[in-house]
């Protein structure tokens, strides 16, 4: 390992130690400043009850199926956008409507119609990514340079194979791009999702810490989250190595 | 059928609303021969090539085009998703058989010099090489005619001076019709058997000049030199009494 590589890690340690001399200093109660030996007691002491474990599961469970049914939908649509010149104009601004209109504030709709559980939380989610998707596929696909379609034409490439052999895979570094920044929203939106329309998964579990005072849990809970975030995007920033898309990442 | 010309056009004129933009063509293009189109700068070479190729409709006159016609565009045609070998297997779609496909590939990428980057990507390639893919695609198959927009302008000088070889080369080994649109004089002058000298907006005709040396020729031969002088004295741009011998 190059020594460039370690200097994450020594500014994370600097941090923690800066933080231990902070609580030590008395400055802040330790039920408002929780030091760091705390911290990794309260840790251990969830890890080991399980509850932890269950409620990543179920923040992930969540996240995974608001996330996947957005792109599902919401991919197809921005490519049909984008191929079509009065779709685009119909459904662009309402997109861009809903795109602009936090979430958040779909929170008590979603406690009426799904309850508190799992489908508000989806519910929140998919709304969190489906409009972004929506405008980066449409965005992406009314860029496509005029001249691969000549090319695709000047061969013989027929409808369905303009579609798999010109459109998507002319899109796809862009769409990943897209799916990036809308997996960290969606994390950041299960989080506020889950404290007022959830019954476990993180979200909740921060909620519920604060009301017991367990600011010990809470920043265990605060580490789990932002590490969790940075794995997701971890995993999907594999995707930006597939050689056929390299292309779109080295202009 | 085998005794029509692979491209035929009688008057074509097209307009853009009250702009017009060609006027009255007529145009034989025989089979194997290599025409080139040159013009000044907006004169309308663009849009007669995307009348050949069928992207627009001319406003009057007709078209006929027999066999299979492939564009050379002047830069970035090639799918930046795919690899040279995949580029290259486009043009040999019809080809059904995997393996002669296969072979194919290789010995288009043998004509064209690359091999061993028959697995990069475009991005990976300098511009004189994706070019040559660029050829090695549109010469795949069995493809009668290239349609070519200027397809080295984006070259350097030099690249360009190897590419128009290398064209000639493959020219030789794979006989192609060709109509190349060019701004490049010398480029018309040492491939094209016929030069067409377009004048300005509207484009018409302006003259033809035949050149019966055979090819390939190199750039100092004396008939492209010869040539070269045709060619600007059509365009206004060297006096006509230096062409007098």
């Amino acid at each position: 390992m190059k020594r460039a590589a370690l200097l994450p890690y020594c500014v994370a340690a600097a941090m923690v130690v800066v933080w231990y001399f902070v609580s030590k200093t008395g400055l802040f109660p330790p039920s408002a400043f929780p030091s760091p030996g705390a911290v990794a007691r309260a840790f251990i002491q969830e890890a080991a009850s399980g509850r932890l474990f269950n409620d990543v599961v179920s923040s992930l469970f969540r996240v995974s199926c608001g996330f996947l049914s957005a792109i599902a939908l919401g991919i197809p649509l921005g490519i049909w956008m984008g191929q079509i010149l009065s779709a685009r104009i119909a459904f662009l601004p309402i997109t861009n409507f809903f795109r602009n209109l936090s979430p958040l504030a779909w929170i008590p709709f979603a406690i009426l119609w799904f309850g508190v559980g799992d489908l508000a939380s989806i519910f929140l989610i998919f709304l969190s990514v489906f409009f972004p998707i929506v405008l980066a596929a449409m965005a992406a696909v009314a860029g496509i340079p005029a001249v691969y379609f000549r090319v695709a034409r000047s061969y013989g490439l027929r409808r369905f194979e303009k579609l798999t052999q010109v459109t998507l895979p002319a899109i796809m570094p862009q769409v990943i791009t897209a799916l990036r920044v809308t997996a960290g929203v969606a994390w950041l939106v299960v989080v506020a999702a889950e404290m007022i329309a959830g019954r476990d998964g993180l979200g909740f579990a921060v909620m519920d810490s604060r009301n017991g005072l367990r600011t010990d849990i809470l920043v265990v809970e605060m580490i789990v989250i932002g590490v969790i975030g940075v794995l997701i995007d971890r995993v999907l920033v594999q995707l930006t190595a597939i050689p056929s898309v390299r292309w779109g990442y080295e202009r | 059928m085998k005794d029509s010309p692979p491209l035929y056009l009688q008057n074509v004129s097209l307009s853009f609303g009250s702009v017009e933009v060609l006027r009255d063509i007529s145009l034989s293009v025989a089979r194997r021969e290599f025409v080139a189109i040159i013009g000044p700068s907006g004169c309308g070479k663009s849009t007669l090539l995307n009348v050949l190729s069928g992207d627009s409709q001319p406003t009057s006159g007709t078209i006929a085009r027999h066999g299979r016609m492939r564009m050379v565009y002047q830069q970035d045609g090639l799918f930046p998703w795919q690899t040279v070998a995949e580029n290259i297997s486009l043009g040999l779609r019809t080809l059904a058989d995997e393996a002669k496909r296969a072979q194919q590939v290789a010995e288009l990428v043998e004509l064209i010099r690359l091999r061993g980057f028959e697995n990069h990507y475009p991005h990976q390639l300098s511009g004189g090489m994706r070019q040559r893919v660029e050829l090695a695609r549109a010469l795949a198959g069995d493809s009668d005619m290239l349609l070519m927009d200027e397809p080295f302008s984006s070259l350097d000088y030099l690249t360009r001076l190897r590419l128009r070889g290398d064209l000639a080369r493959l020219l030789d080994e794979r006989p192609r019709t060709v109509v190349l649109v060019t701004h490049d004089i010398e480029e018309a002058a040492q491939l094209a058997d016929r030069v067409l000298v377009l004048t300005d907006r509207p484009a018409r005709i302006r003259n033809e000049i035949s050149i019966t040396a055979p090819r390939p020729r190199q750039l100092a031969d004396g008939s492209v030199v010869t040539a070269v002088r045709q060619i600007l004295a059509e365009l206004d741009m060297e006096v006509p009494s230096e062409i007098t011998r």
